[in-house]
């Protein structure tokens, strides 16, 4: 077990749990205000085909980063439309979002199979990033890992220490009293479903361009459903939502090096750890039931409609 | 998740019995045209297992033109949910049902029993019925060709393998590989990891780096898509591509691909059909039966190493070479296999544990 190896197996991790960073913490943001979207991994698969395809295109990474946070943005348009206007049933739409997101990314992504992409510059800072083990852990990653954790710092401080943040978590609790002094409860909603989808399609763009800069069909592999299963972990905190991500990062990859070093647990076992981990604390965290409920939106999932 | 994903796919499910019902009421009036059914565990466009199944369907739609009707309803999950994913194209009216997963063995059957007047072909299964044959392709016999290559260019002596399930055809895979690695190499080692899926290009990614990071500079894999074949590229080591011909993604790791070829089969099959001649039938077919191809070599393998491959290759094809010939020992040292004997396919499908010299215990 040497440096050298210990750092590999730390860069992998955070590769692995960026995207679910992401997403989880849009989806916070969206639900609450009020609003399940069950759509992220539909979100999150156009995304990763929207940056994809840009990447190809036009060769600028920027530029393939910011289409798959505005495809992202897009799908979540659409979902905002059908359940805040239209007042559709959320988790219903969620779900066909997420059917169309696959389709739709399937059909835009058919001329890319088989391409590859360059991937996103690291940085590098000469003198700093070739400093043992910190320098690469610290300063040696793409701009998206280090948008990841600038996005849970400033989701956190919006939510909690913001008079917009503020706002937002009024019109999740209760959004008929919040209507009743005023605050415009579909434009939050819009504004709030939509960062959720710039943040899965950034989620699906590091899937893309950074961690396996490729495009198949379905390559996100039900990352949107664990990113949804991260904000009830989180109790809708985002720093939760951040540790539940590395968790399962973590764990998923160390896993993959026991094996690897032959460590004598079969690997079924090795391979249910991330979602055990994940649940049990889940059951820790719940425990405390007021506390549990005190954090969920009353409003999740509820449509409104501004009765006079 | 779990219960998400099958939501999801229920709802595919649904769309898609919508369009079958579509083309049971578009279809032609005169001649009715035979339809064929195909079912996939992963989306076609995984450039892997999925893919090259459906570049069969295309084939038989090509060879037959107007008589036949091809439908395929893909990323179906394997257990309860492919019954009534395969009851569903029994009931609209196919005649002939492919369902392309071991995991559809049990489903294909239960199905079978039900619908006594509709063909089905399962693949790479063991049960048949009276209108249930089964087909799949001698992989093994790529997975010697990819041991001899990976235990020649291997600097490491480290090789590493990426399996999804340990069933018998996995086993098998990374036996025949090892044993044709250690021919030619008897410094050689393999490390194993075992990701629990077919198809989840992050996971495939993340345990090649995990092997590399470990010392692998060969990685071979029994999963689907061609992430693995990526990441090799991207840390300058040998990688073998799966199912498909996966050159474009790590052109340089790339050492060769073993192509499966479904379209000979398929066709045969429909022909027989069409026929009436079709009976239940075992068919086991590798690279002789064409069942099997390689891709281009990669240019930078010394010529020797090509030569050696493909005259191994040529010889298992003539069938003058096994890659299961004794003596072959299990890991406690059990005769698997006598000096002068090769496998029979019993042997062969029922294959469960590791052979002598693999450092590593085979999850049960």
């Amino acid at each position: 077990m040497t440096i050298d190896f210990l750092v590999a197996a730390l860069m992998t991790i955070i590769t692995a749990s960026t995207p679910l960073v992401f997403a989880a913490v849009g989806e916070i943001v969206a639900e609450k205000s009020g609003v399940l979207n069950l759509g992220v991994e539909g979100m999150m698969i156009v995304g990763a085909i929207g940056a994809f395809a840009t990447g190809i295109v036009t060769g600028d990474p920027v530029l393939a980063v910011l289409a798959g946070a505005a495809s992202g943005a897009l799908m979540a348009f659409i979902f905002g439309c059908l359940t805040l206007w239209l007042l559709s049933n959320q988790v219903a739409t969620g779900l066909a979002l997420t059917i169309f997101g696959i389709g739709l990314s399937a059909l835009v992504g058919h001329q890319f199979v088989g391409v590859t992409f360059a991937g996103l510059p690291k940085l590098d800072i000469p003198g700093i990033t070739d400093l043992p083990f910190i320098g690469p852990l610290l300063f040696g990653h793409d701009a998206l890992v280090y948008l990841s954790v600038v996005s849970v710092v400033g989701v956190a401080w919006f939510l909690r220490r913001t008079r917009t943040g503020l706002a937002l978590r009024a019109v999740g609790e209760n959004h008929d009293a919040a209507h009743s002094i005023g605050y415009p409860v579909i434009m939050i909603r819009l504004m709030a479903v939509l960062f959720g989808g710039v943040m899965a399609g950034l989620g699906g763009a590091c899937l893309s361009l950074a961690y396996t800069p490729l495009w198949i069909e379905n390559m996100t592999a039900g990352r949107g459903w664990i990113a949804l299963a991260l904000v009830v972990f989180a109790s809708w905190r985002p720093w939760r939502a951040f540790f539940g991500a590395y968790l399962f990062g973590g764990i998923t990859i160390i896993q993959l090096h026991a094996q690897g070093l032959g460590v004598a647990i079969p690997s079924q076992i090795l391979s249910m750890l991330p979602y055990i981990a994940t649940i049990v604390v889940l059951v820790l965290i719940s425990r405390d039931d007021v506390r549990m409920r005190f954090n969920a939106p009353a409003c999740l999932g509820r449509s409104f409609h501004a009765t006079g | 998740m779990k219960g998400n994903k099958g939501m999801m796919n229920t709802m595919n499910r649904a769309i898609a019995a919508c369009l079958l019902a579509a083309g049971l009421l578009a279809g032609p009036a005169s001649a009715e045209p035979l339809k064929v059914g195909f079912v996939y565990v992963g989306p076609i466009g995984d450039h892997g297992w999925t893919y090259q199944h459906d570049q069969g369907r295309l084939a038989v739609e090509e060879a037959f033109g107007d008589q036949v009707e091809t439908s395929y309803v893909e990323s179906v999950p394997e257990g309860a949910d492919a019954d009534r994913v395969i009851a569903q194209l029994a009931e609209t009216g196919h005649g002939l049902i492919f369902t392309t997963s071991f995991g559809y063995m049990n489903p294909t059957i239960r199905v079978a029993e039900m619908y006594p007047d509709v063909h089905f072909e399962h693949a790479t299964g063991y049960k048949q019925a009276d209108n249930v044959a089964t087909y799949s392709a001698r992989f093994y016999e790529g997975r010697h060709v990819a041991g001899l290559l990976a235990g020649s260019v291997t600097e490491s002596n480290v090789i590493g393998y990426i399996a999804s399930f340990p069933i018998p055809e996995v086993v098998r895979g990374i036996n025949a590989a090892f044993l044709a690695a250690r021919s030619v190499n008897p410094d050689v080692s393999f490390k194993i990891v075992w990701v629990s899926t077919w198809f989840d290009p992050g996971k495939e990614g993340d345990a090649a780096k995990a092997l590399i990071d470990q010392g692998a500079d060969v990685i071979l894999q029994h999963t689907d898509s061609p992430a693995a074949l990526q990441v090799a590229q991207d840390r300058g080591v040998w990688a073998v591509g799966q199912a498909s011909d996966m050159t474009a993604f790590g052109a340089d790791a790339h050492l060769v691909s073993v192509v499966n070829n479904w379209a000979a089969y398929y066709v045969r099959r429909v022909q027989a059909a069409l026929d009436g001649s079709w009976g239940t039938s075992d068919t086991w077919g590798g690279f002789g039966a064409n069942m099997l191809l390689l891709s281009a070599y990669n240019e930078a393998i010394p010529a020797d190493v090509v030569e050696m491959a493909e005259a191994a290759r040529a010889a298992i094809a003539e069938g003058s070479l096994h890659p299961f010939a004794g003596p072959i020992h299990d890991q406690e040292g059990n005769l698997l296999v006598a000096e002068g004997e090769v496998a029979d396919d019993g042997m062969l499908l029922g294959m469960s544990v590791y052979v002598e010299g693999i450092d590593a215990t085979l999850p049960q």
